[in-house]
């Protein structure tokens, strides 16, 4: 792993992208012993307005807390794709929405698709999920911590009723992010 | 056994630095970026026996914890910037009056209600001179979430030690971010209770200096009586306008803080590279964690650069930036304001060497790069 390792997740205010940062730090912090970094930046609104989320890891202290050249980015609406996707490194990923967002950014990275607010709520049965199905599949496409660290982490997050729902999502997303860089 | 870790948020690791210091008192008014203090401590004063309370307003939230740390307890308020314009009338008074509490204003821009969810560090030179009158001031500025944590102990070490309002400031970056921290255990981290005073109830006189340039704090209702003004006081609390009573009372509340013993005790830097450096990059909190980037990348490039940290902000580092300023061909201040730490480097710097600044109050944090230019226009 290089030694500073960025990632960017952005979405609508309220798409639970600043909790998939979260548990991304805590699984790459508290699970797996690295440094790590989660921060975000947001507008007045509470729901709705793009939002985003970064976490760093790093096998170093790190010290400038935001994103320098994004490594992955993950972008949940037009919008967050039109403001976020943005500052991605060369040969870098961009992981769309493919179904809310419809212009692609223009850059040197590669972009993949995913209908991942369709996942949620056609093969999980809740859109509630999507933020840890797009988890999952970042996980699976950057290998940035390990699977069982990532799920271990959404386990710890989530109240016992829902831990099901949330390892059904966060298994999908892995294996459709597996499948989208093999 | 390894410590305790967690993944937290600046303002909780401030409410968490807080409980471990002792603090039993909570009274505010909520304000983004700051709010989560308040959440935090509102959940976990209960479970220790202590009191949170949510006021009318932020001058009513500071009177609640003046009243509280007069009746014993270690007390605490979080805001932000325009809640600190607010507050600023009664933290004279907790100044005057010698009520130790602690202050927290996680920065965000301004003036007025200006960007709420974006950081800024527009407020330093508030915390030195918010409040009217000649008066010492003591202000940390952490730049991590381990170091909120304890600097948020030592804030209320030095309150109490110093029986004086003491303010903690960071920003709604660090404040917001989150990062692992390892709980210290009790008892590991330094924690300091005010002095009792020794004299009977009916001797007690709350500002007799004559043991030390602090006297001992008793509390309401604990049987000492005594009188507690915002007027100039004699020793025994009570108003006096007599000339010598008044100049010396004043004298003392800035020595108390500003003689050689004290600042030796309350100053804390942190020093990165700077040995033999050229460039001396003067910065705190948030933009000090881009000053050490780009003093690393810099560093790659040949260029001489090294990072000087203050912890404590004021009283302001005058020994050690006139050091510097002797030793450097420049000293850089990377803020996120449009100038105010760097007066003061250069009102110490006098002219030994070039000084020169790195701004930015667009909601967006200084970057490494922007830093890194300036440094090589300036050499």
């Amino acid at each position: 792993m290089a030694q500073r390792y960025e990632i960017r997740f952005s979405g609508a205010g309220g798409q639970g992208l600043i909790t998939a940062g979260i548990i991304l730090a805590e699984a790459a912090a508290i699970i797996e012993g690295k440094d790590a970094l989660q921060s975000q930046s947001y507008g007045p609104e509470a729901r709705g307005g793009a939002s985003k989320s970064e976490v760093i890891i790093s096998d170093a202290p790190i010290d400038y807390p935001k994103a320098t050249i994004v490594d992955a980015c993950l972008a949940m609406t037009q919008e967050a794709a039109d403001k976020y996707a943005k500052g991605i490194k060369k040969g870098g990923l961009l992981l769309l929405d493919a179904d809310f967002v419809k212009t692609a950014p223009e850059g040197d990275f590669i972009i993949y698709r995913l209908p991942i607010m369709r996942m949620a709520k056609e093969d999980i049965g809740r859109e509630i999920v999507a933020n840890v199905i797009a988890l999952g599949a970042v996980i699976g496409m950057t290998d940035v911590v390990s699977k069982d660290a990532g799920e271990e982490a959404v386990m710890r997050r989530v109240p016992p009723a829902f831990k099901e729902l949330n390892q059904k999502a966060y298994n999908l997303g892995f294996e459709k992010g597996k499948e989208l860089i093999n | 056994m390894a410590k305790k870790s967690a993944l937290v948020q600046g303002n909780q690791a401030c409410a968490q630095g807080a409980i471990y210091a002792g603090c039993k008192f909570f009274g505010g008014y909520p304000i983004t970026p700051s709010t989560e203090v308040a959440e935090e401590m509102s959940a976990m004063l209960p479970k220790v026996g202590g009191k949170f309370i949510q006021m009318e307003d932020e001058i009513g939230a500071i009177a609640s914890v003046i009243g509280a740390s007069l009746a014993g307890a270690k007390a605490l308020t979080a805001t932000s910037g325009p809640g600190f314009s607010l507050k600023q009338e009664l933290i004279g008074y907790a100044c005057i009056a010698e009520v130790p509490c602690v202050i927290i204003n996680v920065m965000r821009g301004g003036p007025s209600t200006g960007m709420p969810t974006g950081p800024g560090q527009s407020d330093v030179m508030q915390a030195r001179w918010g409040t009217h009158g000649d008066h010492a001031a003591i202000a940390l500025v952490p730049q991590s979430i381990q170091e909120i944590f304890t600097e948020t102990v030592r804030a209320f070490n030095l309150a109490e030690k110093y029986r004086m309002p003491v303010q903690v400031l960071f920003d709604e970056i660090v404040g917001h971010m989150r990062e692992r921290i390892e709980y210290p255990e009790p008892g590991e981290l330094e924690v300091i209770d005010r002095e009792a005073p020794t004299a009977a109830p009916g001797e007690y006189k709350p500002y007799d200096a004559s043991k030390g340039l602090v006297p001992p704090l008793a509390a309401f209702g604990a049987g000492h009586k005594f009188h507690v003004t915002g007027l100039n006081k004699a020793e025994d609390g009570f108003p006096t306008t007599k000339a010598e009573l008044v100049a010396a009372e004043e004298v003392r509340q800035i020595q108390k803080v500003e003689c050689e013993e004290a600042r030796a005790d309350i100053e804390s830097n942190e020093e990165y590279m700077l040995e033999d450096a050229d460039v001396v990059l003067w910065a705190y909190g948030s933009s000090a964690r881009s000053a050490r980037y780009a003093v690393n990348e810099l560093r790659k490039e040949g260029i001489k650069a090294g990072l000087f940290r203050p912890i404590t902000l004021w009283p302001f580092p005058v020994k050690r930036t006139a050091e510097l300023a002797e030793q450097a061909k420049a000293i850089i201040v990377p803020e996120m304001n449009l100038g105010q730490m760097i007066y003061e480097v250069e009102r110490v710097a006098q002219n030994k060497c070039i000084i020169d600044g790195v701004h930015r109050v667009d909601g967006d944090p200084l970057n490494p790069g922007q830093i890194m230019d300036k440094v090589k226009e300036v050499i």
